[in-house]
């Protein structure tokens, strides 16, 4: 009978639960630490927070709704709390549109000080519903000047969403590549390629507002529905449709034409971007309204502009920074350089018809899925 | 987690009623843990229901009278009847296949004794703990054409996303119905094979109706579980082919249209509200006396060769993406090797710049789950024993099978409508806390509770009240015989609880990515976001990261089976 000494190994296990509760814990936030310690010791994020690395003017905390994919230097975050005086907090509810939702679930009372990475059509949202403060750093950079939306939303870094080839898969089985977005709803093309749905995955809502933007209000379903017929998948997420799906992907799928972006050939130089599909994101940063702590988000935000972290942006968010002076790392330069002249939809026309056009486009979809 | 109700109808019919006093004192030991799930459950959906049926006047303002004017429109679509529809196709298909296949896996893993049984047991439960967007894409890459099973054309049909809710659930089956069978005295069934009963007959005429309550409470478990799969409806299936969840997700998440989102939810929870009453009476109607003992373990034989083919049919449904998985993990641009798992400790540099690395993000999923642990068992044990307390009056009773039934909420209400809820209720009146970062375990304790409350109650329902009886009449008070009689089944039990509510905890993904602060994710969070990330190493790290995270669950589980009682029905009843 072994059975005693598992109980007791059981309760030892249980009190070490409890302690760790009790010292609780896991979950507190680890304030200052977030130079070395971020996430690991909880008991030694709690004593650095009023020890080491705590800034010498101790301003508070400043709270930052993100999404999901923020992601920073610790070294970066650790100055800014150095020069700021504020101890940097961030909450990530999910990806761009659960934080957008979140923002507008709690306008009445802000559970945060501001926000990042609300794309272009939802910062007209934001701004149009008043759930933004008016804030707009003094020294933002020239390239940042004319995306400003109602001098409350401050542009931080953009990227572009393009459908990307497989030139590999074109020259083996002796198709001509795609050279323009019209191309793919012919037959030939549409059975090649993958998109995510823009209900579910944000280059899916940035390609149907390309589409509106390109073949106008009544032409876009066309394009949509040649595309769709000619059998062409619609993915759920850009990982679905780039990791499983694409030729050129980690999957080696059966689709030479996904829908990604101009950035994806850093990352897979053997690809290419499809150049007359490319449509802008760009995202923003802003003061919620109604905050505890402006002071502390217009630092932040101010913070976001700075040359090291616009330079850190390609590296950690994957998107090119709104600051043009700033440099492109090298592979980014060679073989994701942004296009010019893109498909550029009017944000706050396609924000005012969003739910719309999103539920026109379901509608087909299910239609030409279910038939 | 056998149900409650496959040990219950061993009660006697004579016992002593429980004193007044004890009576009250039951009652309060209930107000904390119920009063736990009122705050962070109840609070939460009721918060979010009331938003989508509150009138506003024309300004926008809540006028504070009720507005069910989108429960006339939406429920006057023909699109609304159609999810419906395809949500209970698709829950019932998934329960019968889980059954179906669930059940001879039980006989042949709890009645069978054969090498790698163990082994076996704990693997089946690995994909009920796996985060479903690791399982998304395991799934994906053995049926999207190209695939080992491409050639199947399954990928995006109705047909993927059932086989997917099996690979889930076919583990709940197993582990109710086994645990109940592996107590059941198999006398009955031989007296019948000597009267001249084929097996076949033997097996239905006797067996089937001694399994019928933890068929039914298996089969409701499941059905749950599949009407609210949201994860793998997304990532298996197409557009055309949503489900209740997934319209819940679209109308909350997407077009922020809470009154069309309360309609949905509402028919959601008609839906769960519906399965647990079914599954309620059909237990009761089984209910009947039961000769439980420890049956012993029989080498299996030639005779055994259905239920073993599809044992192992369940075993390749279950192993293949799991396989698919691993293999995959070892492959990077270099080749094979263990390039992914390396890069688990990196943080900048190669293809994971920036944030948590993978470990930090173990580390801190293990704290959490944790965390999650002793909340779980803190709020469960009290209820678990409630649920078995013999009471007398039939208030007490009705009141026990009210919350034995509400008790299956969590695991039918949809995560986003919960996820919301606490962003609406929790964060505007304590900010505090949700600062904190506590309501990552608490929301992961919500979702663990009912199940370790399933896991506690057969082991004490276990206890033969003539213990308690001859200890009260040897004159313990009610402190005491709880104490001596109970406890030691209950310590038993705790081990198997915990276990549970740590492996659910660690794989947790729904509540979890709505709460968990963005510097500090939980494993399964951050592998969906390598999963978005660009670049080999990105997708080489989801992996590995996926399967460090399947190896962790089933050596949880493992320990769970170690920890195990001998059976339900060791107390000999």
């Amino acid at each position: 009978m072994s059975r005693p000494v598992r109980i007791r190994t059981g309760l030892a296990a249980l009190s070490l639960a409890a302690l760790a509760l009790t010292g609780c814990s896991v979950s507190a936030p680890s304030g200052g630490s977030a130079s070395s310690t971020a996430g690991s010791s909880p008991a030694a994020g709690a004593a650095s927070g009023s020890g080491s690395s705590a800034p010498a003017q101790d301003k508070g905390t400043v709270t930052i709704l993100t999404h999901d994919s923020f992601a920073l230097p610790d070294d970066l975050i650790a100055r800014f709390e150095q020069e700021s005086g504020y101890t940097l907090v961030t909450t990530a509810p999910g990806d761009a549109g659960a934080v957008v939702n979140q923002v507008l679930l709690s306008k009445d009372a802000p559970v945060a000080d501001g926000v990042y990475g609300v794309e272009d059509h939802s910062a007209h949202r934001l701004v149009g519903q008043e759930a933004v403060a008016p804030f707009t750093p003094a020294d933002l950079p020239a390239s940042a000047q004319d995306l400003v939306v109602g001098d409350a939303m401050t542009p931080v870094d953009r990227g572009q969403v393009c459908f990307n080839t497989d030139p590999a898969w074109f020259e083996e089985n002796g198709v001509a590549e795609p050279t323009d977005l019209d191309q793919l709803r012919e037959p030939q093309y549409a059975e090649l390629t993958a998109v995510t749905s823009p209900v579910t995955s944000s280059p899916g809502l940035a390609l149907l507002a390309a589409t509106t933007a390109e073949y106008g209000e009544d032409g876009w379903q066309g394009w949509w529905r040649d595309l769709l017929e000619g059998g062409a998948k619609v993915d759920a997420s850009w990982s679905d449709a780039y990791a499983v799906d694409f030729s050129g992907g980690e999957g080696k799928g059966e689709f030479p034409i996904v829908l990604s972006y101009s950035s994806s050939p850093a990352f897979a130089p053997e690809t290419a971007v499809l150049e007359d599909s490319c449509t802008p994101q760009v995202e923003y940063a802003g003061v919620l309204a109604g905050a505890e702590n402006p002071e502390g988000a217009q630092a932040f935000v101010e913070f976001m502009l700075t040359e090291d972290v616009q330079a850190a942006i390609p590296d950690t968010m994957y998107m090119y920074p709104v600051d043009d002076a700033v440099a492109l790392p090298a592979e980014w330069e060679q073989n994701a350089p942004l296009v010019e002249d893109p498909i550029t939809p009017d944000p706050a026309a396609f924000d005012a018809r969003r739910e719309e056009l999103l539920k026109e486009w379901t509608a087909l979809a299910e239609e030409v899925q279910g038939s | 987690m056998p149900s409650p109700a496959t040990t219950t109808p061993a009660r006697p019919p004579r016992r002593r009623p429980a004193g007044a006093g004890a009576g009250a004192g039951w009652a309060a030991a209930g107000v904390v843990p119920v009063a736990f799930l009122l705050v962070f459950f109840a609070w939460p959906v009721a918060a979010m229901l009331w938003r989508g049926v509150a009138g506003v006047d024309a300004a926008g303002d809540p006028t504070g009278a009720l507005d069910l004017n989108a429960f006339a429109e939406v429920l006057g679509r023909e699109r609304t009847w159609r999810i419906l529809g395809q949500t209970l196709g698709m829950a019932a298909a998934g329960t019968v296949a889980s059954v179906a296949l669930g059940l001879p896996a039980a006989f042949v893993l709890h009645r069978r004794a054969f090498p790698g049984r163990k082994l076996l047991r704990a693997v089946v439960l690995v994909p009920f703990v796996l985060p479903t967007v690791v399982v998304g894409v395991a799934f994906r890459a053995l049926l999207a054409p190209g695939g080992p099973f491409g050639w199947t054309g399954l990928d995006q049909t109705t047909a993927a996303v059932v086989l997917a809710m099996v690979f889930f659930n076919v583990s709940v089956v197993v582990r109710q119905v086994g645990a109940l069978w592996s107590a059941l005295d198999s006398r009955q069934a031989e007296a019948a094979r000597t009267l001249g009963a084929s097996p076949a007959r033997a097996f239905r005429t006797v067996t089937l109706p001694q399994l019928a309550p933890a068929l039914a409470g298996a089969a409701a478990l499941v059905f749950l579980f599949c009407a609210s799969a949201f994860g793998i409806v997304q990532t298996l299936g197409r557009p055309g082919y949503g489900t209740l969840e997934s319209e819940i997700w679209v109308q909350t998440a997407v077009y922020l249209d809470l009154r069309t989102a309360a309609v949905f939810s509402t028919l959601q929870l008609a839906v769960v509200l519906a399965a647990v009453a079914l599954s309620g009476v059909t237990a009761a109607r089984a209910r009947r006396a039961l000769r439980l003992g420890t049956a012993p373990l029989r080498p299996l034989t030639r005779a055994d060769a259905l239920p073993a083919a599809a044992t192992a049919l369940t075993g390749a449904l279950v192993l293949a993406p799991l396989a698919a998985l691993v293999i995959r993990s070892f492959r990077s641009p270099e080749g094979w090797g263990l390039r992914n798992y390396a890069l688990l400790a990196t943080s900048p540099g190669t293809g994971f710049a920036g944030g948590v690395t993978p470990l930090e993000a173990l580390e801190q999923s293990a704290r959490t789950a944790l965390d999650a642990t002793v909340l779980t068992l803190a709020v469960s044990v009290p209820l678990a024993l409630l649920l078995t307390r013999p009471f007398r009056s039939g208030a007490a009773r009705t009141a026990q099978r009210a919350l034995d039934g509400a008790l299956l909420l969590p695991l039918g209400v949809s995560a986003v409508t919960v996820g919301f809820g606490f962003v609406v209720s929790l964060r505007v009146q304590v900010p505090e806390l949700a600062a904190s970062g506590a309501l990552v375990p608490i929301a992961q304790a919500v979702v663990a509770v009912p199940l370790a409350v399933r896991a506690l109650v057969p082991v004490l329902a276990a206890v033969d009240p003539r213990l308690r009886e001859a200890a009260r009449t040897l004159g313990a008070g009610p402190a005491r015989v709880l104490a001596t009689v109970d406890g030691p089944f209950l310590l038993r039990g705790v081990g198997l609880a915990a276990g549970f509510a740590f492996a659910v905890s660690l794989g947790e993904f729904g509540a979890t990515s709505f709460l968990a602060a963005a510097d500090r994710p939980t494993l399964p969070v951050l592998i969906a976001r390598l999963l978005g990330r660009p670049g080999a190493d990105n997708y080489g790290m989801a992996l590995a990261a996926a399967t460090v995270l399947a190896v962790l669950s089933a050596g949880v589980m493992l320990a769970c089976e170690r920890l195990r009682p001998r059976e339900a029905g060791s107390g000999g009843i």
